[in-house]
């Protein structure tokens, strides 16, 4: 276990190298001078001179790099120049509401796949399996922003049990937040509960055709042991992966749904600075984004190794 | 069809299975693996199912406890154990009597296992089952289990987890779990065909010695006459779904009965003065292409006219002894 | 893997390297044509696409008005007779732009997804072929463009390119680069030791001669069963790029704007939103599907070689 988790430790810190070369590189391949990009209306020519020995810009590039990197890892990802503000600031502050609306449609999608998926495999080719399995190909393949857009006819406008809109922090005002989050949470939820389902569906029939199931059913155990305990034990370990890795999917979608909901989010942070060529954000957003990310898959395989006898215990 | 193998006492038999029979429903229509097989075990004794691949005898033992997925399987027939038929009984019922009054050993012992589980904790969740004791107690009987198996440091061992067991150790586990609750009947389904043959043997000794020791009754399964001889009073020999010839040990090996038998005993090194390997030409019919008469005249050296129009019905041939031929006992 | 194309491989021509099918004989095509239509799923994907395809080929024909004109009906009007899909906050007739909508969701998803196989597929055989260093450095940079979801890459990278259709393809095909590297990779490693590539070498054939005409047949089933698998998820980019406001610009029809523009009427006027929407996901289903049947209908194949 030690040494899977120093060698999935590494791997991390490799990705996440590999991650701040490419998006340094995308910045740098903005056309145009970097200096006076960053600056925009607050030109001076005292503040361009200094932007450009901060940004060594007339030494090499790989010590450009080096001196981003190290302003980057002490908290400094530049000032915005639409809001004035520092960009650490903002992106850190636009991060909370994404994180909430996440993890808010992981709960969805596993309420909603993993009772579903199970029906599915215990009673297999029969109606139930079918519908659920054809209704997680639909959502699946409907394009989140759209089925937000549905959802809010329907559940605003028409019947007008939810808000469209909006985001209150959830800290101060639980039961608020957990209103306005029901139609947003319900977008991206869906769409990753079919993949979902889908994977639970089949990971439960393969253990089901296990010798130990055979052996523990031979052993006396009944039907409802046999699945909960015994049989779901095993299938849920490789879903618990597949849902962690979920993680990056679910930001992308993020960005969709935070525009349809009008949600604070870095997702409507990086597009209105993108509209704006307000590029320091979007670096640092993406930047952030994608390092989260990363920092997620390791936790994962962790939480998959912890799980996973084999590995925990060699 | 039924032809009681033995007049016996009621109470000697442990277990009294009457034309069993296993169909299954595929695509082409419906086909029987196991064809109205009958046959008894009485009170300590080691009972051998013996045949090639295919020809269903492990559906047979697992037909017992109803571990077959019904649909597509079928099950018919009947299968007494202690005044009740286990085939009529609920699936609750059934419970109490699997892994309790009738364990069952399978070929995979590794897989056998549940691989999130520590062995201890499956043994004790055996003897939860039947014989609830408070925890402590259980574990304390895990430990003599394993100890009894043969298993060195049987604390440490009972908090490893299955991969952790090589095939042999795993095997005495399952065994240790099978009589945990003090069976009466134990079902060993080729307990010894995915282990190296000096643990084959350790093996098999253990399921003697526990058989002496306790007196459960064994069904043993297996293709390998090597094994049976080495384990049973009674021997039951089939091929493609059926039996085809019932006797004692030692009937079987020195004067078999049935031709498959006799190429069977055959086969074996070291039977008569043959310097080769004998084999049986041909292979076993598919259940869905069986050959008209008796199943086996194709392959058979003595076979007449008759065999390909009739099929022969078991008989008895003297006492304890039965046979599915037209030309027994040549 | 596809050992039975293995002797032929030597013998193909340099412009057979690029076909789809290795070694296809016409029986061949045949069998998995007959697969490949026994999944009902399948076929109606099938007949999705198609019709996707002609509605943009032919779309001047098959619109009823002009997309872009403005004013050919009352704005905002619901669905009827003389306008099925009703019109938009500019009265342009909804159908029509549906129907030119179709165009560049197909070119775009098409194109970003070619696009993304070139540069995946080179990638993958150079690396898995000369395998070392330049195996380690590609596949950790792909590492790197995995972690980034398609959109947020898409995002940074129109920052870079700007704004237009031709930068949008760019854009999204940036987001599948690293699969089809990946899934490439593998097959070459797994090709690479087989016989025939042996001999091409020792017969003094070049490398890139090797890697093209020998390795690279041999490895395109599988990768053409991913672009196939990869375009709906092209289109679903470029819908949401478009719906974000960083597609091609109005009043280019394109089924994500379109969905953009009628959230503000959603009150009054829904169908100016879902009626698109719906169009997209039924062209995304039916991809999927398509890609989900062409997979099926292939892995037998692909499984006996190996």
């Amino acid at each position: 276990m030690l040494r899977f988790t120093l060698s999935r430790v590494g791997q991390t810190l490799a990705v996440l190298f590999t991650v701040s070369v490419i998006v340094f590189a995308m910045m740098r391949m903005i056309p145009g001078d970097p200096a006076l990009m960053l600056l925009g209306d607050d030109f001076t020519q005292e503040a361009y001179q200094r932007l450009r020995a901060k940004l060594g810009l007339d030494q090499g590039i790989v010590t450009q790099y080096v001196l981003w990197l190290r302003s980057v890892l002490e908290g400094d990802l530049g000032d915005s120049l639409l809001l004035h503000e520092r960009v650490s600031r903002l992106v850190l502050d636009a991060f909370v509401p994404t994180l909430w609306l996440v993890v808010a449609s992981l709960v969805v999608g596993v309420l909603i796949a993993v009772p579903s998926g199970i029906l599915a495999a215990m009673r297999k080719d029969g109606p139930w399996d079918w519908g659920s399995m054809g209704f997680a190909i639909l959502v699946y393949s409907m394009p989140s922003f759209w089925k937000g857009i549905v959802l809010i006819w329907v559940f605003s406008v028409w019947l007008g049990w939810f808000p469209a809109m909006g985001y209150v922090d959830p800290l101060a005002r639980p039961g608020e937040f957990l209103w306005r989050m029901v139609l947003p949470a319900i977008t991206l939820g869906t769409f990753f509960s079919g993949l979902v389902a889908r994977i639970i569906r089949s990971s439960l029939l393969e253990v089901l055709d296990q010798d130990y199931i055979k052996a523990a059913r031979a052993k006396g155990v009944r039907q409802g042991a046999l699945v909960y305990r015994h049989a779901l034990s095993n299938a849920l370990i490789p879903v618990v992966t597949v849902i962690g890795l979920q993680f990056g999917t679910l930001l992308g979608g993020a960005v969709l749904t935070e525009t349809v909901f009008s949600i604070p989010g870095l997702g409507r942070l990086t597009v209105n600075a993108i509209l704006s060529r307000d590029y320091s954000v979007v670096q640092g957003a993406i930047l952030v984004a994608v390092a989260s990310i990363v920092v997620v898959n390791l936790l994962v395989d962790l939480t998959y190794a912890f799980l996973n006898p084999k590995i925990r215990v060699t | 069809m039924t032809v009681r193998p033995d007049d016996l006492p009621a109470a000697d038999v442990v277990l009294d299975v009457r034309d069993l029979t296993v169909e299954f429903l595929t695509e082409e229509g419906r086909v029987r693996a196991v064809d109205e097989v009958s046959f008894q075990v009485r009170r300590g004794e080691v009972v051998g199912l013996v045949g090639e691949s295919g020809a269903g005898k492990s559906l047979t033992s697992e037909a017992i406890l109803r571990l077959i997925r019904c649909p597509p399987g079928r099950l018919s027939g009947q299968v007494w154990f202690r005044g009740r038929d286990l085939l009529r009984l609920s699936e609750a019922e059934l419970a109490t009597i699997r892994g309790g009054e009738i364990a069952m050993i399978f070929q995979n012992p590794g897989g056998s296992l549940n691989p999130v589980f520590r062995v201890g904790d499956q043994i004790v969740e055996a003897l939860q089952l039947h014989r609830p004791e408070p925890r402590r107690t259980l574990r304390e009987r895990t430990l003599d289990i394993l100890g009894r198996v043969g298993i060195p440091s049987a604390a440490a061992r009972a908090r490893d987890y299955p991969h952790q067991f090589s095939g042999g150790m795993a095997q005495r586990a399952m065994i240790g779990m099978g009589i945990a609750c003090v069976p009466t009947l134990l079902i060993a389904d080729e307990p010894t065909t995915a282990l190296d043959v000096t643990i084959q043997a350790q093996v098999l000794a253990l399921i003697r010695r526990l058989c002496r020791e306790t007196g459960v009754a064994v069904l043993l399964v297996s293709h390998d006459l090597g094994v049976i001889s080495q384990m049973c009073h009674r021997v039951l020999v089939m091929y493609a779904g059926r039996i085809v010839e019932a006797a004692s040990i030692q009937r079987i090996f020195h004067a078999p009965a049935h031709p498959y038998t006799q190429a069977l005993v055959a086969c074996l090194p070291g039977a008569g003065d043959r310097q080769r390997l004998g084999a049986i030409p041909g292979t076993m019919p598919g259940l869905r292409a069986l050959p008209s008469g008796c199943r086996f005249h194709p392959r058979c050296r003595l076979a007449e006219a008759r065999c390909a129009t009739e099929e022969p019905r078991l008989s008895r041939l003297d006492d304890g002894h039965l046979a599915a031929c037209h030309l027994a006992g040549r | 893997m596809t050992d039975h194309a293995g002797p032929e491989g030597l013998a193909l021509p340099a412009a057979a390297a690029t076909r789809a099918e290795p070694a296809g004989a016409a029986g061949e095509a045949l069998r998995w044509w007959r697969r490949f239509a026994r999944n009902r799923g399948a076929l109606f994907g099938l007949g999705v696409f198609l019709a996707v395809l002609v509605m943009a080929v032919f779309a001047p024909v098959l619109a009823p008005h002009d997309p872009v004109a403005q004013g050919v009906g009352k704005p905002l009007a619901g669905p009827s007779l003389s306008h099925w899909a009703g019109t938009d906050s500019f009265g342009r007739d909804i159908v029509s732009r549906i129907v030119y909508g179709a165009r560049i969701a197909l070119v775009v998803g098409i194109l970003a997804v070619l696009l993304a196989l070139v540069i995946g597929v080179t990638l993958g055989l150079v690396a898995g072929y000369y395998g070392g260093v330049v195996d380690a450095v590609i596949m950790r940079v792909m590492d790197g463009l995995f972690a980034f979801p398609i959109i947020i890459l898409a995002i940074g990278m129109m920052a870079i390119v700007g704004f237009g259709v031709g930068n949008l393809i760019v854009a999204v095909a940036v987001g599948f680069i690293a699969p089809f590297a990946r899934v490439t990779r593998g097959d070459v490693l797994a090709v690479k030791e087989e016989p025939y590539v042996e001999a091409a070498r020792l017969a003094g054939v070049g490398s890139l001669a090797v890697m093209f005409r020998h390795v690279l047949p041999n490895v395109m089933a599988p990768v053409i069963v991913q672009g196939a698998l990869r375009v709906s998820g092209a289109i679903i980019t470029e819908a949401g790029l478009s719906f974000l406001g960083l597609g091609p610009p109005p009043p280019t029809p394109v089924w994500g704007s379109m969905i953009a523009e009628g959230r503000n009427f959603i009150v009054m006027a829904p169908h100016v939103s879902t009626l698109p929407g719906i169009a997209l996901m039924v062209t995304i289903v039916g991809l999927n599907l398509l890609g989900d049947g062409l997979r099926d209908a292939l892995d037998p194949r692909l499984r006996r070689g190996a």
